[in-house]
């Protein structure tokens, strides 16, 4: 009943909504990205989100549209720097993000100063979650699960074995570039909600946690979806009854099933 | 008829040559250990084989009905996949991704013949096991059998005994001399251990930086490229 009362608040419906589809994406998009060690490019989108979202707003564009294709722009260099020999990927992720972060914070405080509006691009607020962003979620959603059912033997193949995928004629830096763009979208999403330096560790606990118990990459993936879904209702109704803020909630409960399901692994002897 | 032919292929990382004047084939049933010390250009040599890498100049042919993508690759190992959740039917089945066409899932003909392939390696009962769990031998048997799967004429093989213990290292050997013997396939192997190259192929390709030796056993064991590779050892 709690839920069905945080359900008869239209904004928190459609958070709720937003969210549930957020986290089912991030778990499946997760899955293939902690397993190719592309983890960081979570985070790395993120920070380059929460840049161009304070520019965006500087300037008066609507967030969404400048947002969005910016961070997908990011995804693809950031995939084609942690690939190449030439430069540390894990290094320029880190400048990337980090460099991103500085000029969101300057920009912030230029124009607005540094208030609320700061803390909210931070740690997330789901006040900011938009009819555009329900929208988009529904179609972002649709597109995840439609490369995961349609493809799932090549994303299992890609992901396990790019060299054999590629060399029995797969076009793998298409499904690694698909991977990519479509974390850069759900990153972008989820980043007004969770917050930019929260967002991540949706892509990157479910799957972790799921790895603790489960063997196959079936079983890996399906458990890591529904495990992200049952932490972000898990957290949001925390966040409801006990007033914390909602990324950080959601974020807590992952912590949680982390620690239960690195328990059980243990007691199964894995 | 010849399953591949090479010509005068060369390799060039950033503009450095690192491969030059390599010209051989493989027929089928053949058995062709390619050899040569570390950093010689053999795994760039098979990657470009796969279509991985292009070749700076030369030519690389195929025929005798063999297509590029029903090349067996059987890759070395990265340390990636050694604590992959998935299990040994899914690694397995994954070799049936080249006869899928449009298709979007595998048939039961493809998980048929996943099941004949770890049955050929007498993996079968360990299907549902996780790939992570298996010892190096095993875990290399599985790879074989998706390689297998992959193919009915020619396995490229990058170093398949790397890291395997003696016991482990004979029965791959073994294996695949079966499948060449029995079954037809030809092999490419690139391999570090030249007495077990010696034992086992029928030909030999010795590289460093360009090709030292092309040809059969019996003309390889009386070559100077042997006598130089020993002698460097």
């Amino acid at each position: 009943m709690i839920i069905a009362e945080m359900l008869s608040y239209p904004f928190l419906a459609r958070a709720m909504l937003v969210g549930l589809l957020v986290s089912l994406c991030a778990a499946l998009l997760g899955t293939s990205l902690v397993l190719k060690r592309f983890s960081m490019i979570g985070d790395g989108l993120s920070h380059v989100g929460f840049g161009s979202l304070a520019i965006a707003t500087a300037l008066g564009y609507a967030p969404l549209a400048v947002t969005i294709p910016v961070v997908v722009l990011a995804a693809v260099l950031l995939l084609r720097i942690s690939q190449s020999s030439r430069i540390r990927g894990d290094a320029a992720i880190a400048l990337i993000s980090s460099g991103a972060l500085a000029i969101g914070v300057l920009v912030v405080s230029l124009t607005s100063g540094m208030n609320m509006n700061v803390s909210n691009y931070m740690f997330g607020s789901i006040l900011t979650v938009s009819r555009a962003d329900a929208a988009l979620s529904v179609a972002l959603c649709a597109a995840v699960l439609a490369l995961f059912t349609l493809f799932y033997p090549r994303i299992f193949a890609v992901t396990f074995d790019e060299d054999f995928a590629r060399a029995t004629g797969t076009r793998a830096q298409l499904y690694n570039t698909l991977l990519a763009v479509l974390t850069a979208v759900t990153v972008v999403l989820g980043m007004r909600m969770m917050g930019a330096l929260l967002i991540s560790s949706l892509l990157i606990f479910p799957p972790l946690s799921a790895m603790r118990v489960f063997r196959s990459f079936r079983s890996v993936t399906l458990c890591s979806a529904a495990l992200s879904v049952g932490c972000f209702i898990l957290g949001m109704v925390c966040s409801y009854a006990f007033e914390t803020p909602s990324g950080a909630s959601v974020v807590a409960a992952n912590i949680a099933a982390f620690g239960v399901f690195a328990l059980l692994g243990k007691l199964l002897g894995r | 008829m010849a399953l591949m032919i090479c010509r005068d292929l060369s390799f060039a990382y950033g503009g450095e040559t690192v491969l030059r004047g390599v010209s051989f084939s493989v027929e089928p049933g053949d058995y062709l250990c390619i050899v040569g010390e570390n950093g010689s250009g053999k795994s760039t040599l098979i990657k470009g084989l796969l279509g991985l890498k292009e070749p700076a100049g030369g030519t690389i042919e195929l025929s005798g009905g063999l297509e590029r993508r029903e090349i067996g690759y059987l890759p070395q190992q990265t340390a990636l996949q050694r604590d992959f959740p998935a299990s040994v039917f899914e690694v397995v089945l994954s070799g049936r991704l080249n006869g899928l066409g449009r298709r979007c899932f595998y048939s039961r003909e493809d998980r048929r013949e996943a099941e004949r392939n770890l049955e050929r390696m007498g993996m079968l009962e360990l299907k549902k096991r996780c790939y992570q769990e298996l010892s190096g031998g095993q875990q290399q048997r599985v790879l074989l059998a998706r390689a297998l799967c992959a193919t009915g004429k020619l396995l490229l093989l990058d170093e398949p005994v790397a890291g395997l213990d003696p016991v482990a290292t004979g029965e791959m050997y073994n294996l695949l001399k079966l499948i060449n013997l029995c079954d037809g396939v030809a092999v490419v192997m690139v391999s570090h251990d030249v007495e077990a190259a010696l034992r086992y192929a029928t030909h030999i390709l010795h590289l460093g930086h360009e090709q030292l030796f092309f040809g059969g056993v019996a003309d390889y064991r009386r070559s100077d490229a042997l006598r130089r590779l020993r002698g460097g050892c």
